[in-house]
């Protein structure tokens, strides 16, 4: 039988990402004061929030980017508390981060061999590019392109084709939106999910845009100031009073 | 005409071993945003090194052999490598999140320490010492041109290197990532590219290189002393900065100019005194008219 590929993957049982009670400090300020999520296999989950709620931090944070104050960050069953951001790309979990960062003194195609820095078998690598080729095919045609010359829609296609270069089996996407024409968003929101529908690939995601991210993802949290304000089925917080008012512009 | 080829002879060599020197500079500043003032330092290390190796290598391989000199280039080299690394673990990765400034004054701080440390009749003392011819020399006329083996050793193992090491950052996948560190830390570690590692590869590819600089200079030096690497250090550093201070093309560039103004400065009658006035006053003009520097873009991320 044919998997159902316009349904999302039931969650299982035991989260594939779990942080509890995650605290960091910028000096005097707590930018996160005990942020607890789960994310299921196969699940799009959602991060929404205002500018400096600490949603880029909380992605930095599992990346080992910042370090916690407290708290843990358990991805598949192993605490990630204490290993660098180079051993937790490791492990399969890949981070794209806010603002794109590719590397723009680079071409794209050593920017996508960049995302697969960590693999020796060059037939995955060879796998990992069809694969980004197909998703993107607009990378195809920049490959000898410096990085710094792409649209930021291009740029965006790139951070995210990097990103699955190293065989992600969680993707955090930060504010995939950002700088973005409108055109492009609803593109790229697309394939995101297909990438998840396709592959099976976990997301995270942070999205400034409540109502495409509420779209995309099947459970979200909303923080504010550092805290999860409220979670659950997007569905659900989609005609949530408070988040309507406070997120989706009143309607 | 014949004088003015000389002088180009002997400035290429002059500004190949600035060249060689300028590009750990450059380097350096590409990964870590910082000066290494240290880095001149290396190169006088590197010539005691070549100075402590020589007699050993002489008693293996007889007196100015080939086989002699090629070992103990590649071990001053290594040598220096290994130091520039113990530098960078020692002082300037403790700092790495720390103020740009802290990590300059603790740079400088590092070079006094060698220069002067160096200096206690302990270690080398103050005193000259006269560098040991490495391989056989010898001067070819051509022309009316002369060549000798030293500028010819200078240039060839300058275009090698310099050769060696385009390959490197441009074709290999560590050099890839020497570029995407220099870019951004956090993207490269991202990649899982453990940047730490590439740092300390960077300093000990720009000190190796450092070391091969300080012999050439040693060579063509009557003597060298705890001190040597101050002058050619400050003038490989103004040659980085010339040719735009984290781009490699530039700074070999900048070295060879640096190295070219100097020689023709010097051989102008008269005024041969004011030879780093001349150099200098043309290198402030430069920057003048393009202050990133002649290969330099003025942008946030350089590679």
């Amino acid at each position: 039988m044919q998997p159902d590929l316009s349904q999302p993957p039931q969650p299982s049982s035991e989260p594939l990402l779990q942080v509890q009670e995650l605290k960091v400090n910028y000096g005097a300020i707590n930018a996160l004061d005990g942020v607890s999520l789960k994310v299921a296999a196969g699940q799009i989950v959602s991060l929404i929030g205002a500018n400096g709620a600490g949603k880029t931090t909380l992605l930095r944070a599992i990346s080992a980017l910042h370090k916690p104050r407290s708290g843990s960050i358990a991805y598949a069953g192993r605490s990630l508390v204490g290993l660098p951001p180079h051993a937790i790309v490791r492990n399969g979990l890949c981070h794209v981060p806010e603002g794109r960062m590719v590397f723009a003194n680079l071409t794209v195609l050593e920017n996508l061999r960049m995302g697969a820095y960590l693999q020796t078998d060059h037939s995955v690598v060879e796998r990992e590019m069809d694969y980004v080729f197909t998703t993107f095919p607009r990378l195809k045609e920049r490959l000898r392109q410096s990085a710094g010359t792409l649209s930021g829609g291009e740029q965006q296609m790139l951070a995210i084709g990097r990103a699955l270069m190293g065989s992600p089996k969680c993707l955090m996407l930060d504010e995939p939106s950002l700088g973005i024409a409108p055109l492009l968003i609803k593109a790229i929101f697309e394939k995101i999910v297909q990438i998840n529908r396709e592959h099976g690939i976990t997301i995270l995601l942070v999205e400034q845009n409540a109502n495409l991210a509420l779209e995309a993802a099947s459970y979200a949290y909303v923080l504010e100031t550092g805290r999860v304000k409220l979670e659950g089925p997007s569905a659900q917080l989609r005609h949530d009073p408070e988040v309507k008012a406070a997120y989706l512009g009143g309607r | 005409m014949s004088e003015f080829l000389q002088q180009v002879v002997n400035g290429l060599a002059l500004g190949s071993i600035y060249a060689l020197i300028a590009i750990g500079y450059t380097m350096v500043y590409g990964v870590l945003r910082f000066i290494n003032f240290a880095h001149s330092d290396i190169l006088m290390l590197g010539a005691f090194a070549a100075f402590f190796l020589a007699p050993k290598a002489q008693a293996i391989f007889g007196a100015e052999s080939v086989l002699g000199a090629i070992s103990v280039i590649l071990l001053s080299a290594l040598i220096c490598a290994a130091i520039g690394m113990l530098i960078e673990y020692l002082a300037y990765r403790p700092l790495r999140d720390r103020p740009k400034l802290t990590v300059l004054i603790t740079a400088i701080g590092v070079s006094l320490l060698i220069e002067f440390g160096c200096q206690h009749p302990a270690v080398f003392g103050p005193n000259p010492k006269a560098f040991p011819k490495l391989f056989p020399a010898a001067d070819y006329h051509l022309q009316g041109l002369t060549i000798s083996t030293n500028d010819m050793v200078v240039l060839g193992s300058t275009l090698v290197l310099l050769g060696a090491l385009w390959f490197m950052v441009q074709r290999t996948k560590v050099g890839a990532a020497m570029r995407a560190v220099a870019f951004n830390h956090h993207a490269a570690a991202l990649m899982g590219i453990n940047v730490s590692r590439i740092i300390s590869l960077t300093f000990a590819v720009g000190s190796a290189l450092a070391a091969v600089a300080g012999i050439l200079y040693a060579l063509k030096a009557p003597a060298i002393e705890p001190l040597m690497g101050i002058q050619p250090g400050l003038r490989a550093f103004i040659a980085a900065v010339v040719g735009g201070i984290g781009n490699l093309p530039g700074a070999a560039l900048g070295g060879l100019l640096l190295g070219a103004l100097e020689t023709f400065a010097g051989g102008i009658p008269g005024v041969s005194n004011y030879r780093d006035g001349i150099a200098f006053a043309i290198l402030i003009l430069i920057l003048l008219f393009r202050p990133a520097g002649l290969l330099g873009k003025l942008q946030h991320e350089k590679v």
